[in-house]
């Protein structure tokens, strides 16, 4: 065998790697969020804030195809206002009795509507990039709250200098690799809340978040009220066995 | 039977009893005498049981509602998780149940190597506990891919591509597991076929494995066989009541997961639905794959045959002159106990003709350049490692079966433990952790990228040997089952052995007593 057997590299991997493995991109932000914990709920005027923030802001690449119009009222908005605003988007439908496919106005069972009618039209729209589905975002991305979070807030800043930035795109430190093909979407009062609160980047951001986080699962308040009920329940059954368990044993020397 | 049926008691019970006897059946489950001295750690088994049942149960649900193919797959599943009642109930105890079905039968598993459970007459016993749990490795494999998330899609592509690795056949197999020529839909309904079907052959096997339980019984913590009724207890009530004591902690902690941190064993990127043109940068399989994961990835070299080859001819040597290797070796000792492997009588010529003959070939192949390639001995390692476990009950060579009464052995147990969860968190990183030494042993060194972040990337750098923490875990792995088991068992002295299983229990009284 033609070896030439030589020392190559020594043991700088076991220190250097988990930084790198980790994406070359910074931990995000880590905040306190209402729904964290095993007593977690909606913050409900947020996700409302919020939805307003997706309505006017993100939805103009991002779809949101896995929630209805209908669903909106579990986060508060009245069966009136879901139906008013179903109302204000146009749905494609059929084919009708002529197989014609036609437009209607929305209705609450409605999926919102996307902004593109394919992957490849929302690649066209943006510059080859993919504006990726928000229903499910918090929950497809490690630590997906704080990673958005972050994420939406972490423009503005100077690239460092080894990282070149190409034409179109953003330095933003949170992004794997650092960069990212889409702009910052929030600017200071970018939306004009109708409950009054300071619409600041900040304020949007964690409203968007929240909004996000219901979206991505809006079982999460019936799920962590039923899991405290469920333990419980499973605590006193299980204390229960243990005294069953004691007494049929006590039998035995 | 040969035996004439007995008369018909009163009851409805009676009744069905004297027309199909219910006896085996109750047997099976609960009604048999058991050892009166076992731990929790005997929990585990009943334990794996109910999880087989709560998944076939909610994995049935989950079927009604899951559509197996590329275009409706993940949304089937959103479907589930957002507009079916209870759909995220039943699907998340289906995912976290999966993981904890594992948990319990690493455990279960774990218990059986401490406490010598299959040594003799449990040899079968443990087979079909090898057989189950590669019955369940399989069952899980093919259930994470169903999602059809991004996760779901390039784990069942790393893992079936594995099957390339064998010459001649390789891609021919790989073809015929995908149904086409990359995994795709026929993959998918082939995998939802097969993962409906394979939790009911566990069940099959589960019940050869309960029946072998019930030929010798349970061992226990002493390891030292029954020798009479004083030391048994019926299964029931005794041994019913701790079980249900064991269901209800151990669904505390399922329930703990599945309410209010459902995804935490899982992974992200499997809530991105399934793209073949986007490969995540870390392709990871679920946590309880990962010690095997780390195995596969651990060899990143080719193994040349000649190496192979001369061993061979080496071990000729060693056998043909046994009687001055023992000589040398002595009887004392660690050397001791490695000559007493080897045959009295000196190895006739044509057992050393054979060896020989085998040996130069692959001596003569070898430097011909045939090589075993990294990514074969890695398959080969991987499945190695479960199926080493087979010959577990020969490789042990102590008389005594528990580890209470072993004190090397014990040490040894627990560092074995240590190295399996390395192994996991190696098989977690990228395939370039832990890597300590680089030898180059080729020619074109120069092209070698440490940082790869593909696996193939590092399947394909042959001109390297890379010293990894999951080469060395590896090694350590197969060196547990094939040095220190056989050694260990001949060189320890074992702790004097309580008279019988009643006596000990007795003896842990009066010391709790005083």
């Amino acid at each position: 065998m033609k070896s030439s057997i030589r020392l190559f590299c020594v043991a700088l991997m076991v220190t250097a790697s988990p930084v790198l493995a980790a994406g070359n991109k910074e931990t995000p932000k880590q905040m306190d969020w209402s729904f964290d914990g095993v007593f977690g709920r909606v913050d409900k005027p947020s996700v409302q804030r919020g939805f307003q923030v997706y309505r006017e802001v993100c939805s103009a690449c991002h779809a949101l195809k896995r929630v209805s119009f209908r669903q909106l009222e579990a986060v508060g908005f009245s069966e009136a206002e879901i139906k008013s605003l179903a109302a204000s988007y146009t749905v494609k439908d059929g084919p009708n009795d002529d197989g014609e496919m036609f437009e209607r106005p929305g209705r609450p069972s409605d999926a919102y509507p996307s902004p593109h009618a394919n992957a490849n039209a929302a690649r066209a729209a943006n510059n080859g990039a993919y504006p990726p589905d928000q229903s499910l975002i918090i929950k497809a991305r490690h630590d997906g709250a704080n990673y958005v979070y972050s994420l939406l807030t972490g423009y503005g800043q100077t690239a460092p200098e080894h990282l070149s930035v190409p034409e179109g795109a953003h330095y933003n430190p949170y992004m794997d690799g650092q960069i990212i093909k889409m702009a910052g979407p929030l600017v200071e009062e970018g939306v004009t809340y109708q409950d009054g609160t300071k619409a600041t980047i900040d304020q949007q951001a964690k409203d968007v978040v929240n909004f996000l986080q219901w979206a991505a699962e809006p079982e999460m308040e019936e799920r962590k009220s039923m899991g405290i009920k469920v333990m419980i329940f499973l605590s006193i059954m299980t204390g229960f066995f243990y005294l069953v368990k004691k007494r049929v044993w006590s039998d035995l020397h | 039977m040969a035996h004439a049926p007995q008369e018909e008691k009163p009851g409805v019970i009676g009744w069905i009893d004297y027309r199909l006897p219910l006896k085996p059946f109750t047997d099976l489950l609960y009604d048999f005498p058991a050892p009166r001295n076992l731990n929790y750690f005997w929990n585990f088994g009943s334990l794996a049981g109910i999880m087989l049942v709560s998944q076939i149960l909610t994995g049935l649900f989950l079927a009604m509602h899951y559509a197996a193919s590329t275009s409706l797959a993940f949304d089937s599943v959103e479907h589930i998780m957002r507009n079916v009642n209870y759909g995220w109930l039943i699907r998340y105890m289906h995912a976290v149940g999966a993981s904890m079905f594992f948990i319990v039968v690493f455990i279960h598993i774990f218990r059986g190597l401490y406490y010598g459970s299959y040594k003799r007459p449990r040899e079968l016993l443990w087979f079909l506990g090898v057989a189950i749990l590669l019955l369940m490795m399989a069952t899980a494999f093919m259930g994470y891919v169903l999602p059809w998330g991004q996760m779901s899609f390039w784990g069942a592509t790393v893992i079936t591509n594995l099957f390339s690795a064998f010459p001649l056949v390789g891609e021919s197999i790989v073809n015929w597991l995908w149904g086409g020529f990359s995994v795709d839909n026929p993959t998918l309904n082939r995998f939802f076929a097969l993962h409906f079907l394979m939790p009911f052959v566990l069940v099959g096997v589960v019940l050869l494995h309960l029946m072998a339980l019930h030929q010798h019984g349970s061992n226990n913590p002493t390891g030292i066989d029954v020798k009479g009724p004083q030391d048994q207890i019926p299964f029931h009530p005794y041994y019913t009541a701790k079980d249900f004591f064991g269901f209800g902690a151990f669904f505390l902690i399922f329930a703990a997961f599945v309410f209010f941190a459902p995804n935490y064993l899982g992974h992200a990127d499997n809530y991105i639905p399934a793209d073949p043109l986007v490969t995540p940068p870390h392709i990871v399989p679920e946590w309880y794959f990962l010690p095997f994961y780390a195995i596969l990835r651990a060899i990143t070299f080719d193994i040349a045959l000649w190496v192979i080859g001369a061993a061979i001819l080496g071990l000729a040597l060693v056998l043909r002159y046994s009687d001055v290797v023992r000589a040398v070796l002595g009887t004392k000792g660690v050397l001791g106990a490695v000559a007493s492997f080897l045959p009295k009588k000196a190895c006739g010529w044509t057992c050393i003709g054979t060896l020989l003959g085998v040996g130069t070939l692959l001596l003569l192949v070898g430097f011909g350049g045939v090589v075993i390639e990294s990514k074969l001995a890695g398959v080969l390692a991987m499945f190695g490692s479960i199926l080493i476990l087979l010959a577990l009950p020969w490789l042990d060579t102590s008389p005594v079966r528990s580890s209470n009464y072993r004190p090397i052995y014990r040490v040894f147990f627990w560092v074995f433990a240590v190295n399996a969860v390395i192994l996991g968190y190696a098989g977690s990183q990228t395939a370039d952790w832990g890597i300590l030494l680089s030898y180059c042993a080729g020619a074109s060194c120069e092209t070698k990228h440490v940082m790869g972040l593909l696996i193939e990337s590092a399947w394909m750098e042959k001109h390297f040997i890379d010293i990894s923490i999951s080469l060395i875990s590896t090694i350590y792995y197969f060196a547990h089952f094939l040095v220190v088991l056989p050694i260990v068992g001949r060189i320890e002295k074992p702790l004097p052995l309580p008279e019988s299983i009643s006596a000990s229990v007795l003896a842990k009284h009066t010391t709790a007593h005083h």
